[in-house]
């Protein structure tokens, strides 16, 4: 094939085919372009994030350097200590319920029954729609007069008048923390449930054998086994979490008064509707020491387990 | 009593785990079909609905947006996965199979990329954005989108390259092919359930996306189905409940569909990517 080509081309085919078998140069050429995506719009801007935190920026203009003013200003600003302390709330109740809910679902569809593949295959629904549409969901559900929950509460006969489930703080801290548990007790019970099934049979039955009843089984041959899987997906549910914005952004806008926002929802407002770059910038930096903690417990944990 | 037992002890449970994941859908499919003169009467029961109507699909498609969201969902989404299955596959392969100085720390370096979420990045990269010239259009989401998907997709890839056996590949090695035949011809249709998996969970992960759509696009006509939704079917202050549901319902399909012909390799991503 190469018998046409002048001599210094085929040398140059040579060469090009001799780096090829390389393991350094190829592997770098063929990581290159995956490299790249993530150094301009990952690593960049991440660097980028932390440098505008330090900076008045305003949307069009570049800002001047002000150190840590932006923090000093937030860590002042009553609307900023409520979303952190919102965050906290929403990330600590939502990610526990999904646990437990979890854990429990993944629990009932590991036996064996009628329809599980039908079974396990409807409860994943929640996780795969797009969030934004089951958000408008729960925003129709949870309306003012129409509510259908309103209703069924009272055919039941539990209560009379209608509920302002988006009105007040309270209500509507737990009404977005129902929502987020919703949509994520699937992920946490198929994780759990992947966990479950790599227990062997063998242990439970000489657990039984040596007399373990079901709580004990649990304790000492079911839990210890999914404990790596379940510090990864909490971990992974918890930095989600608390960098959850778009059910907030679509039910509540960090309303009522503020009462429902968090570091997401609070940046966009103050970085994008604001205008004020900086500031936004610094909200959202604050996601970060949540993502180092929750990143080193998990590798605490894992390396304990190993 | 063993069968009150079971009833108590699990169909009980399960069927309110069923009730409370999947009647918001059936909230949403309601809504969808009922007439509007009886969507807003508080004396009728609004679970159900004799005298379903077509109205609200209608009014959706023909008086709103909606046809162009959903293309544009696709292309952006068909654009974004694309662009990361591609690169990541040559990046997992090069990390996982060729093993070349620096190809440990690289694979750790994208994992923790893996975890950085886009609360972090939409205010700098807003910026990066327009010096690109890319507001509102969706090459801005097909070259942001990969920020999620490519750490994701490598990660489900190497996990998945482990699992295939070395040996074909140091045959085909030893019979001459080069180092990229090798990834062309035997590691890749190796790989391609591993590869079907994360076709469909990047695709879905892109039809969803919301905040990142919010920010670099403006216009009615260039937003996404997540967004346009959200932000256009309101009239004043009023929602129009019917055609919302309808939209959802319909913005929903397609990753439904996906997911209900690929359920196995939609879970082996999922527990997958968590077991690794």
């Amino acid at each position: 094939m190469e018998a046409g080509l002048p001599h210094a081309a085929r040398r140059r085919v040579a060469g090009l085919s001799a780096l090829g078998e390389s393991r350094e140069v190829l592997g770098w050429a063929l990581a290159a372009p995956a490299v790249a995506l993530l150094l301009v719009f990952l690593a960049y801007p991440f660097l980028l994030g932390l440098w505008l935190s330090l900076t008045d920026s305003r949307i069009a203009e570049t800002g001047r350097f002000v150190g840590l003013e932006n923090f000093r200003y937030l860590l002042g600003d009553g609307v900023f200590r409520l979303a952190v302390l919102n965050t906290l709330l929403y990330a600590g109740v939502a990610v526990a319920l999904k646990f437990v809910l979890g854990f429990a679902l993944a629990l009932l569809v590991n036996r064996e029954f009628a329809g599980k593949r039908l079974v396990r295959a409807a409860m994943l629904l929640p996780w795969i729609v797009p969030t934004s549409l089951s958000a408008l969901i729960f925003y129709w559900i949870y309306d003012s007069q129409f509510s259908v929950l309103t209703w069924i509460l009272r055919s039941l006969g539990w209560i009379s008048g209608p509920i302002n489930y988006l009105g007040d703080p309270n209500l509507a801290r737990a009404s977005l923390i129902a929502a987020n548990v919703w949509r994520g007790v699937p992920f946490f019970a198929i994780g759990l449930l992947a966990g479950l099934q790599t227990v062997p049979r063998e242990l439970y039955e000489a657990a039984q054998m040596d007399g373990a009843g079901p709580w004990a089984r649990f304790r000492f041959v079911t839990w210890p086994l999914v404990l790596p899987v379940s510090v990864v997906v909490t971990v992974f549910s918890t930095i989600m979490t608390v960098g959850d914005f778009q059910l907030i952004w679509i039910v509540t806008k960090g309303g009522p008064a503020n009462a429902t926002h968090l570091f997401g929802t609070l940046a966009y407002q103050r970085a994008i509707q604001g205008g004020f770059l900086g500031e936004g910038a610094a909200v959202a930096v604050f996601v970060l020491p949540v993502l180092v903690a929750c990143v080193a417990l998990a590798y605490r944990t894992l390396r304990r387990e190993d | 009593m063993r069968a009150v037992a079971r009833l108590i002890g699990f169909h009980l449970p399960l069927g309110a785990f069923l009730l409370f994941l999947l009647f918001p859908f059936y909230w949403m499919l309601v809504t969808a079909l009922k007439p509007n003169r009886h969507l807003y009467d508080l004396t009728l029961n609004p679970l159900w609905t004799w005298s379903p109507t077509l109205d609200h699909l209608r009014k959706l498609l023909w008086e709103t947006h909606f046809l162009p969201w959903m293309r544009n969902t696709l292309v952006i989404s068909l654009g974004a996965t694309a662009l990361s299955l591609a690169t990541a596959l040559l990046a997992a392969y090069a990390i996982g199979r060729l093993r070349f100085r620096g190809s440990g720390l690289l694979g750790i370096a994208i994992f923790l990329t893996y975890l950085v979420p886009p609360v972090i990045l939409f205010v700098p990269l807003s910026r990066i954005v327009s010096a690109l010239g890319l507001w509102d259009r969706p090459a801005a989401l097909v070259l942001t989108y990969p920020t999620f998907l490519v750490p994701f997709s490598v990660w489900l890839l190497l996990g998945y390259f482990r699992t295939l056996p070395p040996e074909l590949e140091d045959c085909a090695r030893v019979d001459g092919a080069s180092r990229l035949q090798v990834m062309r011809y035997i590691t890749f249709p190796l790989a391609l359930p591993g590869i079907l998996s994360c076709l469909i969970f990047a695709f879905t992960l892109s039809w969803n996306e919301y905040l990142y759509a919010l920010v670099f696009l403006s216009s009615t006509d260039h937003k996404t189905v997540p967004v346009g939704l959200a932000t256009e079917l309101v009239t004043g202050d009023v929602f129009q409940w019917g055609p919302l549901m309808a939209g959802a319902l319909l913005g929903s399909v397609p990753v439904a569909l996906v997911y209900s012909l690929f359920v196995e390799h939609y879970v082996a991503a999922l527990t997958g990517a968590l077991k690794e």
